[in-house]
């Protein structure tokens, strides 16, 4: 019952699903501070070669080697978005041009690439860690919920904390509801005390860690290992932007958006190991065509302001022009 | 210290901020490579030499130039208006399947025809880019979604278009005459007649520059010159003035991708006929290169004026050219992107100096002009 098409697509569908919730949270809690960052695949990117890197490297138990990994690439993703953070925060650039900046300084064909051939990965290389399914309370023969649920990696539970985590924090803590004001009407929380600039600097940084861990999702659970360029994430940074609009920048919607998405990445390789007749490029195209599709129902009809956007999303906080 | 905003812009300013950028993010880029383990002017003598003073380099040069030209002019045409299009990229693919579909169609001529198959191509290649590029536009038009995340995501189905157009159809595109390439999928090649001419000889320049050029000067001419280039202009600034002043800001968002669209959809057909002479579906190919993403830092760095993006494209082309020819061991891949990017950074950074006074204050009277103490009393 459990080597169904429909089970091994959704067990596949949290599996590919946790990067691209890791990183919606992020660009959500960054976004809700009203920074848009558009660097999210160029962070995830280098979030998975640094982490790769610690796990070839650092010799020790399998765990506490992982628990590294995820750290360093946590640390990675937030010093990217660290350069984001400054241009758009405290020099005042155009968040849309910085974010697309950072895609190209850390991404397929910059930094990442970079730090990769420096480093002399190549695709041949294996892994010599990687999250490995947990099996939980011995559950994970259990029908159809066994492999969904309870025979995944710790890096989809940890997802479900953060994103438990996030929804509490942003809406029942007093420093989520100064973040959400940050993001709606900075000079008024700014009136009331609240520092704008250090809000959006932590929140940004915090969210490019969890781009980071995104990207080790790939390079340590997904497929572990290394390659330069496009193929390792392909785009999943910006289906996670994506995902925040059509999730109206709330993390509960986040977590469904993530495995619907995860489930349309999964289906074309269930299918072509079942020899489906379709040409590959069509299922490859589904998660993209999608993203597109979902979008314009989410936009239509809806103004800015009934989707949820913050409203000081992508405009630079000045005092003195308030 | 404190900023204050400008008023007026010095005329130097405008050249000297991005100068300083481009001086900064040399010297960023040499503290990664000293980092790393490199000798950064040893590195930047091989990257001089390899993208314009050796032998040969220029006219290599002009040929990574060129699609950066058509996707930074792409970027330019579209960003002026503060429309996002990031899909240069998939319109240059399009472009290029338009251009050689009705270079095939148009089948074996004699040497003549060159410039009936110059003309043809440009069209298909920029009817089909800019028919890509509309869909995002329509779609940002009547639905307000997003044009960052559709334009950008119609990259990827573009790429897997091509991909399946080549690898896994007998489309009209793939040569199936022999068994080779029945075996090892190829495109058709093109007709002889069909390959662009080149001028010079020392420094050989391609057709397809010399034509990015002349859209370079009719986009110009268009922004800001001409009433589209004035709406355009106050669409970005401010859309609700532009509504009040009764201009059709849907009518505008269309045309402008489909502009965008078209030149990029150009510069996919100046692949075909400058360089490739087939559709090369292949991701090493036509797909490897990132022309679209390059040719927003372009446009970025020429403050998205279409005359200067000739002279950034021929820049950022020289460094992209000297990343393939120094690829190895004292170059590593990946370089050339981090380059770009500090790049980027630093003019976006140095944007600041051009809006904003950097005032740094002494003593708290030394300026009196403004503040509470000099207010008169009542």
């Amino acid at each position: 019952m459990n080597d169904t098409l429909l089970v091994i697509v959704l067990a596949d569908a949290v599996l590919y699903g946790t990067p691209l919730l890791f990183a919606s949270l992020g660009e959500l809690l960054a976004e809700r501070s009203g920074v848009l960052n558009l660097g999210v695949e160029g962070m995830m990117l280098f979030g998975a070669v640094v982490g790769f890197w610690v796990t070839q490297r650092v010799e020790g138990a399998s765990a506490s080697v992982l628990v590294l990994a995820i750290l360093a690439s946590g640390l990675s993703g937030a010093a990217m978005a660290a350069i984001h953070a400054f241009l758009t925060i405290t020099l005042r650039a155009n968040q849309i041009v910085s974010g697309l900046a950072l895609t190209i300084f850390a991404g397929g064909l910059g930094l990442s690439a970079y730090v990769g051939t420096e480093l002399g990965f190549s695709p041949d290389i294996p892994a010599k860690q990687h999250f490995g399914s947990v099996d939980v309370l011995g559950l994970a023969d259990l029908p159809v919920l066994g492999p969904i649920v309870f025979d995944q990696s710790a890096l989809v539970y940890a997802s479900w904390i953060a994103a438990l985590l996030v929804g509490l924090y942003l809406g029942r803590t007093r420093f989520g509801l100064n973040v959400r004001a940050v993001g709606e009407a900075p000079a008024s929380a700014d009136a009331m005390g609240i520092n704008v600039t250090l809000y959006r600097y932590v929140h940004v940084l915090i969210g490019g860690g969890f781009a980071g861990v995104a990207g080790a999702c790939y390079s340590l659970s997904i497929s572990p290992g290394w390659i330069a360029g496009d193929t390792l994430i392909g785009g999943a940074g910006w289906i996670a932007i994506a995902l925040v609009i059509f999730a109206f920048w709330r993390a509960e919607l986040c977590l469904v958006g993530a495995y619907l998405f995860g489930a349309l990445s999964a289906l074309p390789f269930a299918l072509q190991a079942r020899n489906v007749d379709v040409a590959p490029e069509f299922l490859y195209a589904l998660p993209y065509v999608m993203t597109i599709v979902v979008l314009v129902i989410v936009s239509t009809g809806l103004s800015k302001r009934h989707l949820g956007a913050p409203a000081a999303l992508g405009i630079p906080y000045v005092r003195e022009e308030r | 210290m404190k900023l204050e905003r400008r008023l007026t812009q010095p005329w130097w300013l405008s050249v000297a901020v991005p100068l300083g950028s481009l001086v900064l993010a040399f010297g960023l880029m040499a503290l990664i490579l000293v980092a790393t383990g490199h000798d950064p002017i040893e590195t930047y003598r091989e990257i001089l030499d390899a993208a314009f003073t050796g032998n040969g380099a220029l006219s290599a040069t002009l040929i990574s130039a060129t699609p950066i030209l058509f996707t930074g002019l792409a970027a330019a045409a579209a960003f002026r208006m503060q429309l996002f299009n990031i899909g240069a990229e998939g319109q240059l693919y399009l472009g290029a399947v338009g251009a050689s579909w009705i270079a095939l169609q148009l089948g074996d001529r004699d040497a003549t025809s060159t410039p009936l198959y110059v003309v043809a191509m440009c069209v298909a290649a920029g009817v089909a880019g800019a028919l890509w590029g509309l869909i995002p536009g329509v779609l940002k038009a009547f639905a307000r979604t997003n044009e960052i995340i559709t334009s950008l995501m119609l990259n990827y189905v573009a790429g897997l278009l091509l991909t399946y157009l080549i690898f896994d159809s007998a489309s009209y595109w793939r040569d199936t005459s022999t068994l080779q390439a029945r075996a090892f999928p190829q495109g058709k090649p093109m007709p002889e007649a069909s390959y662009w001419p080149t001028f010079g000889s020392d420094v050989v320049v391609p057709l397809g520059f010399v034509i990015g050029l002349g859209a370079a000067v009719v986009l110009w001419v268009l922004y800001t010159r001409m009433r589209f280039g004035f709406e355009v202009g106050v669409i970005a600034d401010s859309p609700r003035a532009a509504r009040y002043a009764g201009m059709r800001t849907r009518r505008k968002i269309l045309s402008v991708m489909a502009v965008s669209g078209a030149i990029a959809g150009i510069g996919g057909a100046s692949q075909i006929g400058d360089f490739t002479y087939t559709l090369d579906g292949s991701t090493t190919g036509l797909q490897a290169a990132a022309f679209g993403y390059t040719g927003i830092v372009v446009a970025a760095l020429a403050r998205y004026n279409p005359l200067a993006v000739c002279l950034v494209a021929v820049l950022i082309g020289g460094l992209q050219n000297a990343g393939y020819t120094l690829q190895g061991p004292d170059f590593p891949s990946g370089l050339v992107g981090v380059m770009q990017g500090i790049i980027l950074f630093c003019a976006l950074g140095g944007e600041l100096l051009l809006r904003y006074r950097l005032r740094i204050r002494r003593r708290s009277s030394a300026h009196g002009g403004s503040g509470a103490a000099v207010e008169p009393a009542r």
